[in-house]
């Protein structure tokens, strides 16, 4: 996309800031406690946890769909828009059924929003024309939205949500309904478009890896709480509880008995540093497999797995406990040997 | 490919019993209504005095008027209940939903009866403003009293039809019309409306040739309007005219039968779209 003829989408991007915001349903439910969070002018922030922890509802309180608790507070930057509806809050929102228009063409669709807003005929289309070359979307303009496929109606519905130039853009699980392939290459295209635009945006999704690609930083939720937020690194390498670290790749846990700077198994020594804890945790990416003159354990191997780029490990580490390492070793693993591991101290965590 | 001989004997002798009955319930009766309609002193021109004849004219006239008026009614009054039943929960609505198909239940002659004794004579709107304004309001004999006689039967068909329409609404689309800054009532008009149309179509398609063909409210109202099948129903039992009756009767179903056809095409058109 070339951004400087014209700017196709020049947008008054803000932030927004959540203030208390809680959320209890008439039935009783209790979907969000009283959650405080900051998204900068600009910043994608994917809000990612397990189904019905609450990400929906936080989305609809920031879009004005739902009101919060009494007490919370909606800002997009200094405004106060927590007393606005969804209807005055100039918000984008792109949902997982796309719901696109089904008595409009893809064009009309577009200009929806801008048909609403009273915006002259002419600056419309104009504006319609840029966003269907934006989305690559020329081609369709006229057509149905039954004649379409998935892909490209939540292009369209990017489009539409676009059209406007919104505040911030909202996202609802947009990827959901579609296939692998396609989820992937509109998960590009969305990334591209969340850069070059520069706009404020909240992306809801249970898929961890859609998290890791599209988020500046990233919320993982828990109960209607965030459990963490931060750039994926952080919450990859630092997650700040159990349920941070489960939640997101996968992580082995080990007890032991504390020996000096290290863990005591029936398999060896497991060095962890001068900060000691009976569990330590680790990924099955930083188990390496070494020399006998380095190894710290001498696990069993229980299963093996080749996959390809690489094999994965089921390996006993005594007491009855199993790891699971990742190694791109080409030797051919036999279940029943006996491999030499070593962990690095860096890449042990402690959690409560 | 070509059906054998076989086949085509085979899809004879199971079309059958649908000939035997379209020929017994439709096909001969109709061509005896069709040639009755002609066969009397003005011969085919009976149909032709439907149009001509003041009388006779102003009588489909009138039907179809009060008919078009008490569908566009109903819609209105319908479509909106209907959409505030759907949404709204309160207390008493089961209630209210399980009422509301009791009018259902009663001929044309109880609709009527209820029409009298609302707004006849005796009524109680006569009453009340005869105690307030010292005069009468007497509306049952009129065009009036017919409208709310219709008006009474045909509400509760549509608002169920509306309802389970509504409920099929997709939310969704009212809350992306909202994000992109529409009003309520361009809600209303961009959404919802487009959404409800197939079946705002068809009941009210049905609502027409149901009013188009009632007999009991009318003939127990015995109002100085005559509605269509009053008027076949009087050709024939206070003049014999069995013809004349039988050309009305013609015209009347073909009316009918036009709106509804075209309703379904109008409907299925917009089903379509919707998809
Ligand atoms: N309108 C409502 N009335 C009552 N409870 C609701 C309502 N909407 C959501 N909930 C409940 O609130 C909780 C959070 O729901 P929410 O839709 O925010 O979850 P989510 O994280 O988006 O889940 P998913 O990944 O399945 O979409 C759930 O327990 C849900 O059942
Ligand atoms: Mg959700």
């Amino acid at each position: 996309m070339d951004n400087n003829s014209g700017n196709p989408a020049k947008l008054n991007t803000v932030g927004i800031r959540l203030n208390a915001c809680g959320k209890t349903f008439p039935d009783g439910t209790r979907a969000l406690e009283p959650v405080q969070l900051e998204i900068n002018p600009g910043e994608t922030v994917v809000l990612l946890g397990p189904s019905g922890c609450g990400k929906t509802t936080m989305l609809r309180i920031i879009a004005g769909l739902e009101q919060p608790d009494a007490g919370g507070q909606v800002f997009f930057g200094e405004q106060d828009v927590t007393p606005l509806p969804i209807e005055q809050r100039h918000v984008g929102m792109v949902f997982q059924s796309y719901a696109l228009f089904p008595n409009m063409s893809v064009a009309e669709n577009i200009a929806y929003g801008l048909k609403v807003r009273g915006m002259a005929e002419v600056e419309k289309k104009q504006r319609v024309v840029e966003m269907l070359s934006m989305m690559h979307l020329e081609s369709f303009a006229e057509r149905r939205i039954d004649q379409l496929s998935g892909g490209q109606r939540q292009r369209v519905a990017l489009a539409r949500a676009l059209a406007v130039r919104p505040r911030v853009l909202l996202l609802d699980e947009p990827l959901t309904a579609l296939d692998a392939k396609l989820r992937e290459s509109l998960r590009a295209e969305i990334d591209r478009l969340l850069r070059s635009l520069k706009i404020t945006a909240v992306y809801v999704t249970h898929d961890q890896s859609e998290a890791m690609a599209l988020g500046d930083r990233i919320a993982v939720m828990e109960k209607g709480r965030i459990a963490q937020i931060g750039s994926p690194r952080e919450i990859y390498y630092r997650p700040a509880t159990r349920f941070v670290a489960d939640f997101i790749g996968s992580m082995n846990r080990v007890q032991g008995m504390v020996d000096g700077e290290s863990l005591q198994l029936p398999s060896g020594l497991l060095r962890v540093g001068p900060r000691v804890s009976n569990e330590v945790l680790f990924r099955p990416e930083d188990v390496r497999i070494v020399s006998n003159g380095e190894a710290q354990l001498q696990a069993k191997i229980v299963s093996a797995f080749f996959l390809g780029d690489h094999t994965r490990l089921i390996l006993d580490v005594g007491n009855e406990q199993t790891i699971t390492a990742e190694t791109v070793d080409r030797r051919e693993f036999k279940p029943g040997d006996i491999v030499p591991i070593a962990v690095d101290s860096e890449a042990i965590l402690f959690l409560e | 490919m070509k059906p054998t001989h076989r086949e085509s004997l085979r899809h004879i002798v199971l079309l059958l019993p649908a000939l035997t009955i379209f020929s017994a319930f439709w096909l001969l009766p109709m061509a005896r209504l069709v040639s009755v309609g002609a066969s009397g002193e003005m011969g085919v021109s009976a149909y032709w005095a439907v149009i001509t004849d003041p009388r006779y004219f102003s009588s489909l006239v009138s039907t179809i008027v009060l008919s078009a008026t008490v569908t566009f009614a109903t819609i209105i009054i319908s479509g909106i209940t209907g959409m505030f039943l759907q949404r709204n929960h309160f207390f008493g609505r089961r209630f209210l939903l399980a009422t509301l198909t009791f009018p259902l239940a009663f001929p044309g002659v109880v609709v009527g009866f209820m029409v009298i004794l609302l707004v006849g004579r005796q009524g109680v709107v006569g009453s009340v403003t005869e105690w307030l304004f010292g005069e009468k309001l007497v509306l049952a004999y009129s065009m009036a009293g017919l409208f709310l006689g219709y008006l009474y039967f045909s509400i509760p068909r549509v608002i169920l039809t509306i309802m389970a329409a509504a409920e099929k609404l997709d939310g969704a689309l009212e809350e992306a019309a909202r994000s992109l800054g529409a009003s309520p009532w361009q809600v209303v008009r961009d959404v919802m409306i487009p959404g409800l149309k197939p079946a705002l179509i068809s009941s009210g398609a049905i609502c027409f040739a149901t009013s188009m063909g009632a007999f009991g409210t009318a003939f127990t109202l015995a109002t100085k309007i005559n509605v269509l099948p009053i008027t076949i129903y009087s050709e024939f039992t206070n003049y014999a005219n069995f013809s004349l009756a039988a050309a009305l009767s013609i015209v009347l179903g073909l009316i009918t039968w036009l709106a509804l056809a075209l309703a379904r095409s109008m409907a299925g058109s917009t089903v379509a779209a919707a998809a």
